[in-house]
């Protein structure tokens, strides 16, 4: 039906880790047997085994952290005579207001951008290959090689409160504090980046016929 | 082709089969279904790559020996290197993010340095190393947890944060970090599988 053969109607699996082109043994092989990569010994599979139940769960995990990742603060800043908690979008409002609109904008765009993008972008992505849909498939290959880019700068802010809290430390005059928030926040980017490896995008380009 | 090949390509995100192709310089090769990169012309030699590792270890010793930033308010200063990050968040009761920061700009680096290096040296003399194969593999999993250029954009924010309250003053290891970064990124464009094929031909 198409000019470029896929490996799997060929009987070929491409190994996930080392490359190698390999016979895909799985036919002649013992159903509880594991088909060896000969060149690195990863196990090799068809496709990223239980690709969406495994990508759901996590997502869903990323998302309930998100929540209180957003509503709990992540930095508390204490001096003589006041205490100032920031989440995170009230960090990006200050950060706007101190007069760095541009990185006021980066942080915006990490924090909270590319984690909904994540979000809207697998749920798109899971949706319509479980669908069999053959639309914009190729837009949504990109997709995923976006979210496949992006999804670690998300650690940013992350980043930004642990320096904070290890350089403001005078004494009472000042001192920066880390609150649950960040904690919520370092895990919301630890499961999507779990959930996007976990997806196998050879799923938008299989057919209806096809499954995990 | 026997049970395996080494002249095919499989493209990784979407299981499209293609002959491999021997690339002129600065070439790269997209899979014509999705799009995705296949095949990046080589032009590095180990020895070449093997001279950029060895320059990112200092760097990376650098950065993360000399503190990062001061900070001054009425006469006291205040500076941090990285294990300063790491600790201070760990005293106060964030070890999440400690263990976080300490594996993605610690650990994780380093021992992707390490194995790199390693299995280099012995690729430059046309060798497989000892241990090639586990390695390339452990490779292969932690390389998207390394966040060092994360890092850099995260102290730039800190200090413009700090900017508004403090007197900050660069310090050394900030510049280590940002050099570390143009390194990382040398280093990202480089397809490492290229060490799975026939020793020799990698060199």
């Amino acid at each position: 039906m198409n000019a470029l053969p896929r490996a799997a109607e060929l009987g070929l699996i491409g190994c996930h880790v080392c490359g190698l082109v390999c016979r895909d043994a799985h036919a002649t092989a013992g159903a509880a047997e594991v088909v060896a990569c000969p060149r690195c010994g990863v196990a090799l599979h068809r496709r990223k085994p239980a690709s969406y139940s495994r990508t759901w769960a996590l997502l869903i995990a990323a998302f309930i952290m998100y929540i209180p990742a957003n509503v709990v603060p992540i930095m508390r800043t204490a001096s003589l005579n006041d205490i100032d908690d920031n989440t995170i979008i009230s960090g990006v409002v200050e950060l706007w207001k101190n007069g760095s609109p541009d990185l006021a904008i980066i942080v915006f765009t990490a924090s909270i951008v590319v984690p909904m993008l994540k979000f809207l972008a697998l749920g798109t992505l899971l949706v319509s290959s479980r669908r069999g849909s053959s639309w914009a498939r190729q837009q949504r290959a990109g997709l995923y090689r976006l979210v496949e880019l992006v999804g670690y700068w998300s650690m940013l802010d992350v980043f930004v409160v642990s320096l904070l809290t290890a350089l403001v430390r005078f004494s009472v005059l000042s001192r920066v504090e880390p609150l649950p928030g960040v904690i919520f926040f370092g895990l919301t980017v630890v499961l999507t980046m779990l959930a996007s490896m976990s997806f196998d995008p050879r799923l938008i380009w299989d057919g209806r016929d096809t499954d995990d | 082709m026997g049970t395996t090949s080494e002249a095919l390509i499989v493209c990784e995100h979407c299981d499209t089969v293609y002959q491999r192709l021997a690339l002129a310089r600065g070439e790269v090769a997209r899979c014509a279904r999705c799009g995705k990169v296949l095949q990046r012309h080589y032009r590095l030699s180990a020895n070449a790559m093997l001279a950029l590792i060895v320059t990112a270890m200092i760097v990376f010793v650098q950065a993360n020996m000399w503190p990062i930033v001061m900070l001054g308010l009425s006469g006291q200063h205040n500076s941090s290197t990285l294990w300063g990050v790491i600790i201070a968040m760990w005293r106060e009761d964030a070890g999440v993010v400690s263990v976080l920061v300490a594996a993605t700009l610690f650990f994780l680096p380093l021992l992707k340095m390490l194995q790199l290096g390693w299995l280099l040296w012995f690729a430059r003399q046309g060798r497989r190393a000892p241990g090639f194969v586990p390695m390339m593999v452990g490779l292969h999993y932690l390389n998207p947890w390394t966040m060092s250029e994360v890092f850099v954009l995260g102290a730039l924010v800190a200090i413009v944060k700090a900017h508004a309250y403090f007197d900050v003053t660069p310090e050394p290891g900030i510049y280590a970090y940002a050099a570390l970064t143009v390194l990382i990124t040398v280093f990202a464009g480089i397809d490492l599988r290229r060490l799975w094929l026939t020793p020799g031909d990698a060199a």
